[in-house]
């Protein structure tokens, strides 16, 4: 699969990530070479194949009973925020 | 008493119990040794204070006798493990200067156990890389040097802070994470040992995630012994980690001393690929010599669809990482590069925080996971990883460990193999495979190379058991005399 | 009849599906141990798993699977022994993760169905797709700051399910009682307060439309609708719109649209569509839900009588028309007022007290069942009363009227206000002698043969007696006195 730059930008897009126009072209080319060397997994007859999601899946999904017992700490939350006011985070605002 | 730093972990144990020194000389010596190494640029964040502050504490419950498995050593940690109020960036900038308000399990369970942390130590960004050129904050250096050649080695990645510290003896030990070889390959690289456990093995809780299914935090030490005592203070079930495994942790420094008469040594037949050179071929065979000697038995393995691997892994790990990294947003953490709307907000932030390899990974990701594209790509690599464990099954009912290189070279120049991703990637081909069959693989030194870099073996072992690859490994151990402070 | 939209080129029939995102009543979040109770300060319920920080893992929550289960069962629907945890991938202020934990390809939950009763007494089956387990998002505000969004996390992490009905609804109306009578289900369940105005129930809506016959055309759908009526007006609106694209000769897009209830208009959200590709996968982090079968037995085991059931019976054992059983039934609180009231007594008689004079003074007063002023026992008191002719029909309204005031026990008002209805014969022909002498000239008339005269004489005796004579007696006693 060769990647155009259309399709460049628009998994740029989709992982919001800005990327250069002049950077569309060369990126392109990189994702390409990489995609075509995976592709060589297209030889192998996979039919009939279970896909492996986790090594741990015979393991059963281990669960939590039902208490409270975190949260609590809107300053160790907001602690790091880069922007924060009276117990929110600020964002550029959202137009809906 | 710089010598302090050369000692062993099991040593200096022994020499604290003694009362020779103490835990707080034991890390003076060290915080020393690290000024004197900042050339490596092995640590992005070093903690002296909080260093010396532990250290006296391990020396109070000593005196109460109290003490844990690794009471009173000093370690560094990867940047990549959450510590509690100390910056953890994992390598990229779009970290910088986070403080998180928790402790990972792992690094926990080590201060439980009495450890000192020295300080945070350099990695690839996001994990994401074999040479430790990808980090923010710069290239490490690894201790080791071509024979009569200056010119600047790289330590291996991602975990090559860790192992240039600890191959330098500015740390005793440190804790990696592996998720395609990124422990096994830098030890490969420094001359020293590491393990990445069965996935299951180490929890999860407080890394930062690079791809789910096959992250795992292992030790890096300069003997198996330290590394199995290391191991036995990371691991644990914790209920905060739905993939780790519930039960007891063995003791892995039983293993080690422990004969491997009648020990069944696989060589699977597909790990030697045209090309692989000479002197790693050298260094397997007399690996095999060596376990033959002690008594196993050496029988060669197929795994069938061990060429797919890498390809395998390059699709399923940066699909995760793309999703695994979204949280980097600059809304609750981080950097925040301002924009006009959210989405400039978002993809300026992104842009500016994400180092080439990361951004090109996240794209990767991104890309195969998308509509139209996910049965090509994901859904095919999840069935190629079915194939690739059952070969690792099917081998593992004739042998009980599997013994292969580590890495298809020794540690190269700084700057070398960027230009191609491809031929980067190729450096994890040995170890691969077991990351994605959640496998444990331990990679100690065997030997030098011809212009005097060491190279490493890998051994393989069945899930959970460890202990057989730590009793290979003890063996080999002793054979190699590898003589591993040559660098310190 | 069908529901039918009138258009230019003839009558249109609309199609709806409903995927209703109901929050789940847990103590704590989904894959978190941090609270889930409305209105806390901001922030203030957020764990660093559910804010996101590097290197936080999710744990599931064993009641939020177990509510889930439940309402799969109550739905009539099939329980997957099997199902997975998926990525959803997109980015977005409130979304932590940069991506929504939920389920894909293997929900929890499969197909079932709902009985719904329709205003008109008929009744329709709505099919159920799946239901499937998820996060909530956390929230945005947008009117805080003058330039900037404010984002609350509390919310994000808690226990949604998403339950997705077939196509099968036909008209605004059936939608409306498809989703009380959902509500009713998971009200009755104990899985979900089914409170739209705290969010804690949504539903996005898809509308098509097309011509008798056809198969399906393309569908919208109207995202986070968060009232039934409005549900319905959307409905309406979105309907009324795509006829008239289609009679214009133009085409429908499949896309996302806003309801404007102050407008009375939808819009394309298309804006932020072009990007949607939600990358689904199953999450490394969580492995395969495998539930047994013993547990779904169990939980099935303590399932409580839902209201179809609960309606059957009141039909059958009470003897209740379909449609008073339905009204009765619509929460479990009043079904069991009912029940209690209605117990070794006259079930049609309480059925009429309960839905009448009952549910009237709880409308005119603001209560519910839960702070009546009334209990059952007291309703069902007066009931006894009037059966064992102490009150009249119309002496039990006033001391019903009194108990709602005074929450006393119809048998000490009765007491304290003398309102014991006269049965004494004695005292009834008393007041009878009494009312024929004033009305001498009434009498003679009666006898000459103006019957109609009869009632005047009854609201006389009434009167008289402050309508505390038994009706019956005095009609018996007024007979034969005026035959003479």
């Amino acid at each position: 699969m060769s990647l155009d730059k259309a399709t460049v930008q628009k998994i740029a897009y989709l992982a919001r990530i800005e990327v250069r126009e002049d950077e569309l072209e060369p990126l392109a080319k990189e994702l390409s070479g990489i995609l075509h060397w995976v592709e060589q997994l297209a030889e192998v007859d996979t039919d009939g194949v279970p896909p492996m999601t986790s090594v741990s899946a015979e393991m059963a999904l281990p669960m939590r009973a039902d208490v409270v017992t975190d949260g609590g700490y809107a300053e160790l939350v907001l602690q790091n925020g880069p922007e924060t006011t009276n117990g929110f985070f600020l964002v550029p605002k959202v137009v809906e | 008493m710089s010598d302090l730093t050369h000692l062993t972990i099991a040593d200096a144990e022994k020499g604290l119990d003694r009362g020779d020194f103490t835990s707080v000389e034991l890390t003076k010596a060290h915080l020393a040794a690290m000024a004197k190494h900042k050339d490596l640029n092995a640590y992005i964040t070093e903690t002296p204070d909080q260093a010396l502050a532990m250290a006296e504490q391990s020396d109070k419950r000593r005196a109460g006798k109290q003490a844990g498995l690794l009471e009173g050593i000093p370690l560094a940690i990867k940047d990549l493990f959450c510590t509690e109020g100390v910056q953890t960036t994992a390598g990229s900038h779009i970290l910088e200067g986070f403080k998180p308000p928790y402790e990972s399990t792992v690094t926990a369970n080590l201060w439980k156990q009495g450890a000192v942390m020295l300080g945070k130590v350099n990695l690839d960004e996001f994990a994401m890389g074999s040479s430790n050129m990808t980090s923010y904050y710069g290239a490490v250096k690894n201790p080791w040097k071509r024979s009569g050649d200056a010119k600047d080695l790289v330590p291996g990645g991602s975990s090559g802070g860790s192992a240039a510290a600890v191959s330098a003896c500015i740390a005793m030990g440190a804790t990696g994470t592996d998720t395609g070889g990124s422990i096994r390959q830098p030890a490969a690289f420094c001359g020293i040992v590491g393990i990445k456990p069965t996935y299951g093995r180490c929890s999860r809780f407080g890394i930062v995630a690079f791809a789910s299914s096959l992250d795992q935090a292992g030790p890096m030490t300069r003997t198996v012994k330290d590394a199995a005592i290391m191991l036995k203070a990371m691991a644990g079930h914790d209920p905060k980690d739905s993939t780790s495994t519930p039960g007891p942790t063995p003791d892995f420094t039983k293993a080690v001393g422990q004969s491997i008469k009648g020990l069944r040594v696989g060589v699977p037949k597909e790990y030697k690929p045209d090309g692989l050179s000479s002197e790693i071929m050298a260094a397997w065979d007399k690996g095999l010599a060596w376990l033959k000697e002690a008594g196993a038995e050496v029988v060669e393995v197929s795994l069938p669809h061990t060429k797919y691997a890498l390809a395998t892994y390059y699709i399923v790990a940066p699909a995760e990482a793309s999703s695994n990294l979204a949280r980097y947003d600059g809304v609750r953490f981080g950097l925040r590069v301002p924009g006009n709307s959210l989405d400039e907000m978002y993809m300026k932030t992104r842009a500016e925080g994400f180092g080439r390899e990361v951004r090109r990974r996240i794209l990767i990701g991104t890309y195969v996971l998308s509509a139209g594209y996910y049965d090509a790509y994901y859904a095919k690599a999840q069935k190629l990883r079915t194939l690739i464990a059952g070969d690792f099954k099917q081998a593992f009912q004739k042998a009980d460990v599997l013994l292969t290189p580590t890495a298809p070279t020794p540690a190269f120049a700084i700057g070398e193999n960027l230009d191609d991703p491809i031929t980067m990637y190729l450096n994890d081909v040995f170890t691969i495979p077991t990351s994605l069959a959640g496998l444990p693989g331990l990679s100690l030194p065997a030997g030098l190379s011809s212009d005097g870099l060491p190279l490493g073996l890998q051994l393989i072992g069945r899930p959970f058991d460890e202990e057989a690859v730590f009793k290979a490994a003890a063996v080999m151990e002793q054979a190699a005399m590898f003589k591993r402070w040559e660098a310190c | 009849m069908a529901y039918m939209i009138e258009g230019e080129t003839g009558p249109w029939e609309i199609v709806v599906g409903l995927e209703v995102h109901a929050q789940v009543i847990s103590n704590a979040k989904l894959f978190s141990g941090a609270a889930t109770a409305f209105g806390a300060d901001p922030n203030s319920q957020v764990s660093f798993v559910d804010a996101a920080f590097p290197g936080m893992l999710p744990v599931i929550n064993e009641m939020c699977v177990e509510q889930a289960v439940r309402t799969g069962l109550g739905l009539k629907a099939k329980i997957n022994l099997e199902s997975v945890f998926a990525r959803k991938n997109y980015f977005y202020a409130d979304l932590p993760q940069g991506y929504q934990i939920s389920q894909y390809e293997k929900p929890l939950v499969g197909e079932g169905q709902v009985i719904v009763d329709l205003p008109d007494g008929r009744s329709t089956v709505v099919g159920i797709e799946r239901l499937h387990v998820e996060q909530d998002a956390g929230k945005s505000m947008h009117d805080q700051h003058p330039t900037k969004s404010c984002i609350d996390l509390n919310r994000s992490g808690i226990a949604l399910m998403e339950i997705v009905s077939k196509p099968d609804i036909r008209s605004p109306d059936e939608a409306g009682a498809y989703l009380r009578k959902l509500r009713s289900i998971l009200r009755y369940l104990g899985t979900c307060d089914g409170n739209m105005e705290e969010g804690s129930m949504r539903a996005d809506v898809n509308v098509s439309v097309r011509k008798s016959g056809e198969s399906y055309r393309t569908r919208c759908e109207i995202k986070n609708v968060n009232s039934v009526r409005f549900v319905m007006q959307s409905i309406e609106i979105e309907a009324k719109r795509q006829i008239e694209v289609y009679e214009s000769g133009g085409s429908v897009d499949q896309e996302t649209r806003l309801f404007d209830p102050g407008k009375g208009e939808t819009r394309s959200m298309r804006s932020k569509e072009h990007a949607h590709d939600y990358r689904y996968f199953p999450d490394p982090d969580l492995l395969p839900l495998k539930l047994k079968p013993d547990y779904v037995a169990r939980i099935k085991d303590t399932l409580p009588e839902l209201p179809d059931e609960k309606k059957d019976r009141f039909v059958r054992d009470y003897g209740l028309s379909p449609y008073d059983a339905g009204v009765l039934v619509v929460d479990r609180a009043s079904a069991d007022f009912f029940e209690s009231v209605a117990k070794g007594r006259d079930s049609k008689l309480a059925a009429n007290w309960v839905m009448g004079d009952f549910f009237g003074a709880l409308n005119s007063t603001g209560k519910t069942i839960e702070t009546s002023p009334v209990s059952a026992a007291q309703l069902g008191e007066l009931i006894d009363l009037i059966s064992d002719g102490t009150l009249s029909g119309r002496l039990a309204k006033d001391v019903f009227a009194l108990m709602v005031e005074t929450s006393k026990a119809p048998s000490v008002l009765v007491e304290e206000k003398g309102l014991k209805q006269v049965t004494d014969t004695g005292a009834i022909e008393a007041v009878i002698d009494q009312v024929m002498a004033a009305n001498a000239d009434k009498v003679t008339e009666y006898r000459s043969g103006k019957d109609k005269l009869f009632g005047f004489f009854v609201g006389q005796v009434m009167k008289a007696s402050q309508g505390k004579a038994n009706p019956g007696m005095v009609n018996d006693l007024l007979k034969s006195k005026l035959a003479g």
